[in-house]
C-alpha cells in the first residue's frame, strides 16, 4: 500500500521547503511588518495609509490569502510530479 | 412594511431556509453525522468554514473594538486571519489524510493512549462550551435589540432553531445551512459597508476607501488621527501596547485559531487531501472579504460618531438636534449622555463619562418610563455620572458620552441613512453569524461525547445506530447546557474567551504539529507537554484575571490574553525533552506518521 519510501522522503522534503519559505513570508508580513517594524514602516505612505498600519490591518490579510491559494496550487503540482495524488 | 415587520420577515424567512436545508440533508449514519459523509466540495466547505468561524463577535463586535482601539486591535485582525495560513499549511491536509472524525481521535490514536484522548476531550469540551455560551448570548442580544424581545426569550428561540437543524442534520445538515448562513452574513455586512464607504469617500470598496482623501484634502486616517488626538485619545493608527505584548497576543490568537476543534473538524468533511488545502484557501478568502472591510467600517464609524456628537464647530451638538439613531440606541441602553458642563450639548472626548464597574451607565427607570426622562429634553436620566474632571491641556471638554462598541455595526445603516431593508438585513446577518458558529460547536461537543467517550473509551461494542442516537442525545443536552450558560453568562465573558484561545494554543496546536512533523514524538512527551501547556496557561490567566494579580507583575510584560503563546513554547520544549528520555513510539505508529504525509489513498482510512 505504501508508496516507494524514497519518493515519499523526497516528496516530504520538498513539501517542507515550500512550507518553510511560505511561513517565512507569513511571519514577515504579520509579526515583522505589522508589529516589530511597524514604527519604521509608518514613516512611509502608501495610497493614504501609513505603511506599518496598512500591513497590520489590510496587507497581512491579502498576503495570507495569497499564500494559502499559492500553497494549494503549488502542492497540487507537486502531488502530480511525485505521482502521489489521488 | 414597517421596520419591525421587515426584520421579522428576514429573520423568520432565514430560519425557515435553514431548517428546510437541514431536513433535506439530514444525516442517516454516524459518518454523515460526524463528517457529512466526507463528500463536501472544497468551495462549499470553504463557505461553511468561514460561517463556522465568524461568530457573533466577528460580525457585531469586532468593528466596534477596532473603532475604539485602532492599531491596538490589529492583533485580532492578523490573529484571526493568519491562523488559517497555519491551518492550510500545517494541519488541514494531514488531518484529512489521517481521516478520522475528531481531534481527540487523532491525539488518542497518534499517541496510542486513552489518557491522551481523555485529556483532549476535556480541552475540547472546555473550549467549545466557553464559546457556545457567547453565541447563545449573541442570538439573545440580537433578538432583544432588533425585535424588542427579552434576551432570555431570544436565547430560547435560538436554541430551538439550532436544536432542530443540528440534532436532525448533523454535520451534513449544518454544512449546507452554514453555506446559506455565510451568504446571508456576508451580504448583510458588505452592503452597509459599501454604502458607507461610498457616501464618505466616493470610493466603491472599503479596502481602498480607507486610504481615500476626504473633501478637506486630508486622508481618512490622518483626519481621524487628528480628530482623536485633539480629544485626548491616543492616535488611531499607532499603538499604546508594548510590542512584546502585541507580539504574544497576536501569536496566541493565531495559533489558538489553528487549534480550535470546531474549525479543524470541518476539514474532515472533504473527499481528498487536495480538497482540504483548497478549501482552507477558500475559507480564508471568504473570511478576508469581511475582515478586510472591518478597519474601514471602524474608522468611518468613529469619524461619524465624533462629528455627529461634537458638531462641525467641535463645541458639541444640542441634544434636541441629535439624530434619531442616537435616541433609539439610548433607549436600547447602548448609548448614554450625562451633561457634565450643563450646556445642553453632547460632547465626546477621552475619559469615562460614568463611574462604577466597566464605567457603564446605570439608567434611572426603564426606557418607556416618562418620569425617568428629562422633562424638557426627554433624555434618559443616568444615576452614576463620573466627576467630569478633565485636563484642559489634553482635551477641550470632559467626555459626556457612553457608547457601547457594538453600535459601530448595529447603527451603521441608520447613521448612513440607508433604507429599512438594510437594517433588517443586519439582524438576519448577525443571527446567521451566531447560529452557524453555535451549530458547529454543538456538533463538536456531541461528537466528543458519543464518539470519543462512549464508543472509544467506555462501550466500544455499541452499533453505528446506537452511536448515532447517542450523538443526537448528546447534542440535545449540549443545547440545553449552552442555553443555560447563555442565560446565566459567567461574570467575565471576555476573560473566559481569552482562556479558550490560550488553551487551544497551548494544548492542541503543539500536540497535533508534533504528531505530524516529528515522528519521534511519543505519548510521554505529548501528554507531559499538553499538561504543562494547559496548567501554566490556566494558572497564569486565572491568577491575573480572577485572583486580582496586578499588571506590573506580568511575566516579561505579557498580558493574560497573550500567555497561551508562551504556554505553547513550554509545551514544545517539555515534550521534546521528555520524548528524548523515553522509548520511541511503536513501529506501527511511526508507520501512521509516514502515511499521513503522503496524500494518496486518503479514502481508505475510515471506510
Amino acid at each position: 500500500m505504501n508508496p516507494d519510501t524514497d519518493t515519499a522522503t523526497q516528496y516530504w522534503r520538498r513539501n517542507l521547503q515550500i512550507i518553510f519559505s511560505y511561513l517565512a513570508v507569513w511571519f514577515l508580513v504579520s509579526f515583522g511588518c505589522g508589529i516589530v517594524f511597524v514604527d519604521e514602516l509608518n514613516q512611509f505612505n502608501l495610497f493614504g495609509f501609513k505603511l506599518g498600519y496598512w500591513f497590520a490591518n489590510q496587507g497581512s490579510i491579502f498576503v495570507f490569502s495569497a499564500l494559502t491559494i499559492a500553497y494549494a496550487v503549488r502542492m497540487s503540482h507537486l502531488d502530480n510530479e511525485f505521482d502521489v495524488h489521488e | 412594511m414597517s421596520l419591525e415587520a421587515l426584520t421579522y420577515t428576514f429573520v423568520v424567512g432565514s430560519f425557515v431556509i435553514y431548517i428546510a436545508i437541514a431536513f433535506w440533508s439530514r444525516a442517516s449514519s454516524t459518518q454523515e453525522f460526524y463528517v457529512a459523509g466526507g463528500g463536501v466540495t472544497p468551495l462549499a466547505n470553504g463557505m461553511a468554514t468561514a460561517a463556522d468561524w465568524m461568530s457573533a463577535a466577528s460580525f457585531i463586535s469586532l468593528a466596534g473594538i477596532v473603532s475604539f482601539a485602532g492599531y491596538d486591535a490589529s492583533g485580532y485582525i492578523m490573529g484571526w486571519t493568519g491562523g488559517y495560513v497555519l491551518l492550510a499549511l500545517l494541519l488541514a491536509p494531514y488531518l484529512r489524510k489521517f481521516g478520522k472524525f475528531t481531534i481527540p481521535d487523532f491525539v488518542g490514536d497518534r499517541y496510542y493512549s486513552g489518557v491522551a484522548r481523555v485529556v483532549a476531550v476535556i480541552c475540547v469540551m472546555f473550549i467549545s462550551f466557553t464559546y457556545i455560551s457567547g453565541q447563545m448570548r449573541g442570538t439573545g442580544i440580537v433578538f432583544s435589540r432588533f425585535l424588542q424581545v427579552e434576551i432570555d426569550t431570544g436565547i430560547m428561540i435560538g436554541m430551538a432553531v439550532v436544536f432542530v437543524y443540528a440534532v436532525l442534520g448533523g454535520m451534513k445538515g449544518i454544512t449546507y445551512t452554514q453555506v446559506a448562513q455565510y451568504c446571508v452574513m456576508i451580504f448583510a455586512f458588505t452592503v452597509p459597508a459599501l454604502f458607507l464607504t461610498f457616501s464618505m469617500t466616493g470610493h466603491l470598496l472599503p479596502q481602498t476607501g480607507l486610504g481615500a482623501t476626504l473633501n478637506n484634502g486630508m486622508s481618512v486616517l490622518d483626519h481621524l488621527d487628528g480628530l482623536v488626538t485633539e480629544l485626548g485619545f491616543s492616535s488611531f493608527t499607532e499603538g499604546s501596547k508594548s510590542k512584546v505584548d502585541m507580539f504574544f497576543i497576536t501569536a496566541a490568537l493565531m495559533f489558538g485559531t489553528a487549534g480550535l476543534p470546531h474549525v479543524i473538524v470541518r476539514f474532515f468533511t472533504v473527499p481528498r487531501v487536495r480538497d482540504a488545502r483548497i478549501s482552507a484557501a477558500w475559507a480564508l478568502v471568504f473570511i478576508a472579504i469581511l475582515y478586510s472591510s472591518i478597519p474601514a467600517v471602524a474608522a468611518f464609524g468613529r469619524i461619524n460618531l465624533i462629528e455627529t456628537v461634537n458638531g462641525a464647530d467641535n463645541l458639541g451638538t444640542p441634544y434636541e438636534e441629535m439624530p434619531q439613531w442616537f435616541k433609539k440606541w439610548e433607549n436600547a441602553g447602548l448609548i448614554a449622555w450625562y451633561d457634565h458642563n450643563a450646556d445642553g450639548r453632547t460632547q465626546y472626548a477621552a475619559g469615562d463619562a460614568f463611574t462604577g464597574r466597566q464605567h457603564k451607565p446605570i439608567y434611572w427607570g426603564a426606557a418607556e418610563d416618562k418620569v425617568a426622562r428629562n422633562f424638557y429634553s426627554n433624555q434618559r436620566h443616568v444615576v452614576n455620572p463620573s466627576s467630569g474632571e478633565f485636563d484642559p491641556k489634553v482635551q477641550p471638554f470632559a467626555n459626556e458620552i457612553y457608547v457601547d462598541s457594538d453600535i459601530m455595526v448595529l447603527a451603521n445603516p441608520e447613521i448612513a441613512e440607508l433604507p429599512d431593508w438594510v437594517i433588517a438585513l443586519i439582524a438576519a446577518g448577525a443571527m446567521a453569524a451566531a447560529l452557524s458558529t453555535a451549530a458547529g460547536l454543538l456538533l463538536v461537543i456531541a461528537t466528543s461525547v458519543s464518539h470519543d467517550l462512549l464508543k472509544k473509551t467506555i462501550r466500544p461494542q455499541i452499533t453505528d445506530r446506537q452511536e448515532l442516537l447517542a450523538a443526537r442525545l448528546a447534542a440535545m443536552v449540549a443545547v440545553l447546557v449552552a442555553g443555560y450558560l447563555g442565560m446565566h453568562p459567567p461574570d467575565y465573558v471576555a476573560a473566559v474567551v481569552a482562556l479558550a484561545f490560550g488553551l487551544a494554543c497551548a494544548s492542541f496546536f503543539p500536540a497535533i504539529i508534533m504528531g505530524i512533523f516529528y515522528q519521534r514524538m511519543n505519548k510521554y512527551g505529548a501528554i507531559s507537554g499538553m499538561l504543562v501547556g494547559l496548567i501554566s496557561t490556566i494558572s497564569y490567566i486565572v491568577y491575573f484575571k480572577f485572583l486580582g494579580g496586578e499588571p506590573e507583575h506580568w511575566l516579561m510584560g505579557i498580558s493574560p490574553e497573550g500567555f497561551g503563546a508562551l504556554g505553547m513554547v513550554l509545551n514544545f520544549i517539555v515534550a521534546y525533552l521528555v520524548a528524548h528520555l523515553t522509548p520511541e513510539p511503536p513501529k506501527h505508529i511511526q508507520q501512521i506518521v509516514q502515511n499521513i504525509r503522503v496524500p494518496r489513498n486518503s479514502g481508505s482510512a475510515y471506510y
